[in-house]
């Protein structure tokens, strides 16, 4: 493997803020210090592999996984895909990508929700994928509702999925939310709005790609996730003194 | 005018939420059948070489309460120090594992082999340490920190020594409370608030 040099320090305006009133919960849970940040090391710029023997005939598919290929969940049906890339726009390849969400009526099923909505008994809530050779991925699903939360009087999460990556490297563990094209709750969520840079809250936004669609089939939206960098200079592989 | 700089930027975090687990861990959820076993559900498989460990802890938000919704990552060296991957490292260290805080008191447990030293890409030895990545509703950010301990000798340590205000070294050290046994609390907030990491 090539010898990559270190991490390229993540740029903290891009991210939400920790401290947020109208998200209240961070309230009592955002740390108040400065991070300690300092240069990535190999502890950072190593990490967890998966390959495809952790996959299952099903993961990718959440219409179907939860009754192993018998019934199909209830909801508008889509194609979720998009590409892994780095900062520099090199495909972050193999990695894996995990993702949750609330079924078509914006209920979860965990322990914890007990939102009034039903439960589907078709629908489970979770899948996963390993990117190809090109960074790409793709999941069919069902457009999750959106579902109200004890915040402030009156909070409702946009529809939204949740996407946990992991890169190459521990330092580029990232967890975010795709949020869908034309969602007025959106410019409402105080959890989307916990990102004061409104060209980055964009990003989390998936547009409907109807080249992706297929007809009397699914919906498609592309969801692209972009992961910290390795900084590669002919510098950092010179010995000492050449 | 420049040439434009044609870099992407990361996209940006969002909390992991209170279902994190039906994603990542979901047994702990209640969701089953779906995968044939949880992700990581131990960072040793059989026996590795070296000392096993168990951590316990809890992660305390700003008024004292321990966080019942926390989920963790750790990510580690064998007992030589090496990586996953690399290819002395031990074949019975995967050096990843992923955990929940207790539902109901909040308390995690980490079973583990204890790390060795990790050299630094200048030759430098870091103090054995286990990263940590806690995630929960929230968290606006995946929070990093590390795990030492006081039975090693940490002076050196290139991190470690950065801390400017030297009692906050302390809030990254797990204790060690019986044989093979080790205490790792975190603090989110307040005067031992946590250091956290941006690296
Ligand atoms: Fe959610």
């Amino acid at each position: 493997m090539a010898d990559l040099g270190p991490l390229v320090p993540r740029n903290r305006a891009a991210h939400p803020v920790a401290y947020d009133p109208d998200y209240k919960t961070s309230v009592a849970r955002s740390p108040k210090w400065a991070l300690l940040s300092m240069e990535s090391t190999p502890s950072e710029e190593t990490g967890p592999r998966f390959g495809h023997q952790v996959l299952g005939e099903w993961d990718n598919n959440l219409i179907m996984n939860y009754t192993r290929g018998k019934a199909a969940a209830m909801g508008e049906r889509i194609l979720l895909h998009g590409r892994v890339l780095d900062e520099f726009g090199r495909p972050v390849p193999h990695t894996l990508i995990e993702l949750w969400q609330a079924n078509a009526g914006g209920r979860y099923r965990h322990i914890k929700d007990s939102y009034l909505a039903p439960l589907d008994p078709n629908f489970g809530g979770c899948g996963r994928t390993i990117t190809n050779e090109n960074g790409d991925y793709e999941f069919l699903t069902i457009r999750p509702g959106a579902y109200p939360w004890q915040n402030r009087g009156n909070d409702w999460r946009p529809m939204h999925i949740h996407i946990s990556v992991f890169g190459h490297s521990f330092g580029q563990r990232l967890i975010t939310q795709m949020y869908f094209e034309g969602d007025p709750l959106i410019d409402k969520c105080p959890i989307a709005a916990t990102i004061k840079s409104r060209s980055q809250l964009d990003r989390l936004v998936a547009p409907l790609d109807m080249s992706k669609s297929r007809p009397l089939d699914y919906l498609a939206y592309k969801f692209d996730i972009v992961l910290r960098g390795r900084r590669q200079t002919m510098f950092e592989n010179k010995l000492e003194g050449m | 005018m420049v040439q434009p700089l044609d870099r992407l930027v990361e996209t940006p975090s969002q909390t992991a939420g209170p279902y994190v687990h039906i994603g990542c861990i979901p047994s702990f959820a209640g969701v089953k059948g779906i995968y044939a076993e949880d992700l990581g559900t131990s960072p040793i498989n059989g026996t590795p070489k070296g000392e096993v460990i168990t951590i316990t802890g809890s992660v305390f938000d700003g008024t004292g309460w321990a966080l019942r919704d926390a989920m963790f990552e750790s990510w580690q060296a064998d007992a030589a120090g090496k990586f996953a991957g690399h290819a002395d490292a031990d074949p019975a260290v995967t050096g990843f594992c992923r955990f929940a805080a207790d539902k109901d008191r909040g308390t995690f447990t980490l079973t583990t082999v204890k790390p060795g030293a990790v050299a630094h890409r200048n030759g430098a030895m870091q103090a054995p340490h286990i990263s940590l990545w806690i995630v929960a509703r929230g968290l606006n950010n995946g929070l990093q920190t590390r795990i030492y301990f006081n039975d090693e000798d940490n002076t050196d340590d290139p991190l470690l020594s950065r801390i400017e205000q030297t009692p906050r070294v302390q809030t990254l050290i797990a204790r060690k409370t019986g044989e093979r046994q080790y205490r790792f609390d975190i603090r989110l907030q307040g005067d031992d608030e946590t250091v956290f990491l941006d690296i």
